[in-house]
């Protein structure tokens, strides 16, 4: 089980949880958990959404491992110049 | 610091060093082709009809009169770009912004365009082309337009991210929130508190070259596209979904750029040509005016930004609080959320919490420019930062080292951090010359930090070993600074070969798998650590050809210095193998030899810089100029060290001319007064001292060879460097950008009045 750390405007599509616990192997099925348990999250997910595993940012790497532990972050997609 | 190196210490050839950039010669003798340089047979000049009124119902438009005039092909309208999002929301912006559908929400928006046989047809037929607008109230101000009372640009624009959802319209578009800890109880904590309210205005990116593309589009349902882009895939991407095109069928190339810093990341006119081409039969092509590049292409945000930071008298800041409201256009943006991502990054903080509102305004649609939102939100921190240290009288380097974030660090923005460098560019710029370097009257020092995240992304690369033996790369990913020059190096660097023997080309989205655009400063990046990848893989069918000529096993045979080495017993005689014998017998062991890669180069790491500035301010006419300005930054591991210094300069510079001059001016009528380089002023070489720079290496452990992205974060904090620059020279506090010279004549009157 890991938990999974919310920023603000992601926040009213869970109710209002800072943080929210989800039985996830890998980014892919994190994002796959969240739509199924919380659906007012699919835009967000449709127009993208970064995490950061103990501090490293994904941006689209869904294949990868969330360990045991660790720490993460959902945090809106970054944009560049 | 906190600078730790997980990679072991690599000793390069061809990396570090400085060769001549591959594409130098044409760009410097006019043989580079760039967006305006390319034309197909038969193709017709495109031109744009805009709004002239910044907020107005398209009640009616008639082209009967234009599409009669002799010369004219095609006439469009938004009906010629039914909306094929499917609900895609970010996509309908742009094509909202592409061509305007019920409602012109900006002076400069496209309501119409033509296809002519020539530039005074198409001109002649726009003329003819009658638009009836219902005029409506505008508002260009990030905060009049935040404010309940303004007018609403969309009467569905329910501000996201707030619980309970408020049941009205506004042009608050989105709130996020960031940040940990109780600042309420870290304000209680401090011995000195400082809070302002600070501003910046729009600036735009100011690329030299505008935007321009030649399209193509054939009744078999396939199309062309020559085009300046940031990224010629996502283009082909979103055009082929606009146009309802095959995306295979529709083939896209990148022009040489004369520039982008984000602003070519985006669509403003290739719908536009696509469309009229397929309506004509024949091929457009659309450039934009300058004027138009000012008034229609995306600059970034105006901002106006509360800051409140805490802080004890030994120097420890016990709180910090921002509310960061961005103007983002007439459509929803992020940017508002970046800066509050960003603002207080450097930091180690107990207690932060940041807020970013995206507003809605009556201005072209906002896209990114180089570190997007960061330079803003540090503009606003780093001059509270500032003061503090003045108040306690701490040195203003010092005061920041003490509260630097390092690894294990929880961000601002939530993640702990890993190893990074902030603290290292500030322990440079304590120890540089430039600190102690003596100043004359009128003149001031100032220095500030900046942060930015950088990112990765899809990438796919391919090698060619030429039966000659050279070398050629082909990336996704376009040249904007010297790209080609790094990666040739990098591909030299892994195959142990001379750099003169590699080739580098940017293929088109034919001959690649999708790549992402050159953006968040991950081109040198991204497509490296994909290359890297493409030529161990040629490097193990190189073995493998070895192993057949050589007729020996593949594992008796090792690959250095460019060469097949046969390393097993009994092979004493054989002489190694160059990439040259190898590919000269490719045909007789089995054809072609290559490496292709495709990969999702996360990992980028954030990085940081620290800037040093020097200026003079005129106290009779406020002119301020920067008269020594130094860079220090990580690169992690600097490929081709003149171009990362060139990067840094190049923020720099962009950030110098957005502190002192450039300025989006509307007038009472809501149209843009300034649209031209006469008006709007970016700096040019007489306007600036050599910028001096620092190339900190601290690995980047997620990447083979260690490099970070450089393009972006040296315009983050010449803003702040240059306000705190002119505030130690005066002693008043500039908390508006930018310090163009009424602006400071402004601040010394209302100081020298305070004084009295």
């Amino acid at each position: 089980m890991a938990t999974i750390h919310i920023w603000g405007a992601l926040r009213p599509c869970v109710g209002g949880a800072e943080t929210i616990d989800l039985q996830a192997g890998t980014i892919g099925e994190l994002m796959r958990l969240l739509e199924e348990q919380y659906p007012l999250t699919e835009p967000f997910i449709e127009s993208g959404i970064a995490v950061s595993i103990n501090g490293t940012i994904y941006q689209d790497s869904w294949q990868k491992s969330l360990p045991d532990n660790a720490e993460i972050y959902l945090l809106p997609r970054i944009a560049g110049g | 610091m906190n600078a730790e190196n997980k990679l072991p210490k690599q000793v390069f050839r061809s990396v570090g060093t400085r060769p001549v950039r591959p594409d130098g010669v044409d760009k410097v003798t006019g043989r580079a082709r760039y967006g305006a340089d390319y034309d197909m047979p038969g193709q017709l000049v495109g031109r744009i009809l805009r709004s002239p009124h910044p907020h107005a119902t398209i009640k009616k438009i008639d082209i009967t009169k234009a599409e009669q005039l002799p010369g004219v092909k095609a006439v469009i309208t938004s009906k010629d770009l039914p909306d094929l999002t499917n609900g895609d929301e970010d996509l309908l912006a742009i094509l909202e912004n592409c061509m305007a559908r019920k409602k012109a929400y900006y002076d400069g928006h496209a309501v119409a365009a033509v296809a002519a046989v020539d530039a005074n047809t198409a001109k002649a037929a726009l003329k003819l082309i009658e638009v009836e607008y219902k005029i409506h109230k505008h508002v260009t101000d990030v905060d009049k337009a935040a404010d309940p009372k303004a007018p609403v640009l969309r009467k569905d624009c329910i501000t996201e991210g707030v619980s309970p959802a408020p049941t009205k319209a506004s042009n608050i578009a989105a709130q996020s929130e960031f940040g940990h800890g109780d600042v309420a109880k870290g304000f209680k904590q401090a011995d000195h508190i400082v809070e302002r309210n600070f501003r910046t205005e729009q600036t735009h990116q100011g690329y030299i070259e505008p935007h321009a593309c030649v399209a193509s589009v054939s009744p078999d349902g396939t199309g062309e596209m020559w085009v300046c882009t940031q990224g010629h895939f996502v283009f082909r991407q979103q055009c082929a979904q606009l146009l309802g095109l095959d995306m295979a069928k529709l083939r896209v190339t990148s022009s040489e750029i004369g520039g982008g810093f984000g602003g070519k990341t985006h669509l403003w006119l290739e719908p536009v040509a696509m469309a009229l081409s397929r309506k004509a039969n024949l091929p457009v092509k659309l450039v934009m005016t300058r004027e138009d590049v000012f008034r229609a292409s995306g600059p970034t945000s105006a901002t106006s930004i509360d800051v409140k930071i805490g802080i004890k008298n030994d120097g420890t800041i016990t709180a910090g609080e921002a509310t960061l409201r961005y103007a983002s256009g007439p459509w929803k943006g992020s940017w508002a959320a970046l800066g509050a991502m960003t603002a207080f990054a450097c930091y180690d903080l107990k207690n932060v919490k940041t807020t970013g509102i995206e507003v809605l305004v009556n201005r072209p649609k906002t896209t990114a420019y180089r570190a997007p939102s960061a330079p803003m939100a540090a503009f606003a921190v780093e001059s509270v930062i500032d003061e503090l240290a003045d108040k306690i009288d701490m040195d203003a380097v010092q005061v920041r080292i003490k509260n630097a974030a390092g690894e294990g660090t929880q961000s601002s923005y939530g993640p702990v951090y890993g190893p990074i460098g902030i603290g290292p560019t500030l322990e440079a710029a304590a120890s540089h010359p430039h600190m102690s370097a003596p100043l004359k009257e009128n003149q001031g020092r100032g220095m500030a930090c900046g942060f930015w995240f950088n990112f990765g992304g899809q990438s796919c690369t391919h090698i060619n070993i030429d039966i000659d033996g050279s070398v050629t790369l082909t990336v996704g990913t376009i040249d904007v600074g010297g790209a080609r020059a790094s990666l040739s190096l990098v591909v030299a660097e892994e195959f142990g070969i001379d750099y003169e023997q590699v080739k580098t080309v940017i293929g088109d989205t034919s001959t690649l798998g999708y790549n992402e655009m050159t953006d968040g400063s991950r081109g040198t990046f991204a497509s490296s650590m994909s290359a890297i990848a493409s030529v161990r893989k040629a490097i193990d069918e190189m073995i493998s050809r070895a192993a057949i000529m050589w007729d020996i096993p593949a594992e008796d045979i090792e690959w250095r210095d460019g060469h097949a080495h046969a390393t097993g017993k009994g092979h004493a005689n054989l002489a190694p193998l160059s990439i040259a014998d190898i590919a000269a017998r490719a045909g007789k062991t089995g054809g072609p030899i290559a490496g292709h890669t495709e990969l999702n180069a996360d990992g980028a790491g954030v990085s940081f810089a620290t800037h040093i500035c020097d200026v003079e301010v005129d106290p009779e006419t406020g002119l301020t100029r920067v008269i020594r300005y130094t860079v220090i930054q990580d690169a992690g591991k600097a490929v081709h060290p003149t171009y990362v210094e060139g990067q840094f300069q190049g923020g720099a510079t962009q950030g110098i001319g957005w502190a002192l001059n450039e300025e989006y001016v509307y007038g009472e009528d809501g149209r843009l007064q300034n649209p031209g380089f006469l008006d709007y002023r970016i700096p040019v070489c007489s306007d600036l001292p050599m910028i001096d720079t620092q190339i900190l290496e601290i690995p980047n452990p997620n990447h083979p060879y260690g490099i970070r992205g450089v393009g972006e974060t040296s315009i983050v904090p010449p803003l702040a460097a240059i306000g705190n620059a002119v505030s130690n020279a005066f002693g008043v506090r500039m908390t508006h950008v930018p310090m163009s010279p009424p602006r400071i004549l402004d601040a010394l009157e209302k100081a020298e009045t305070e004084t009295a």
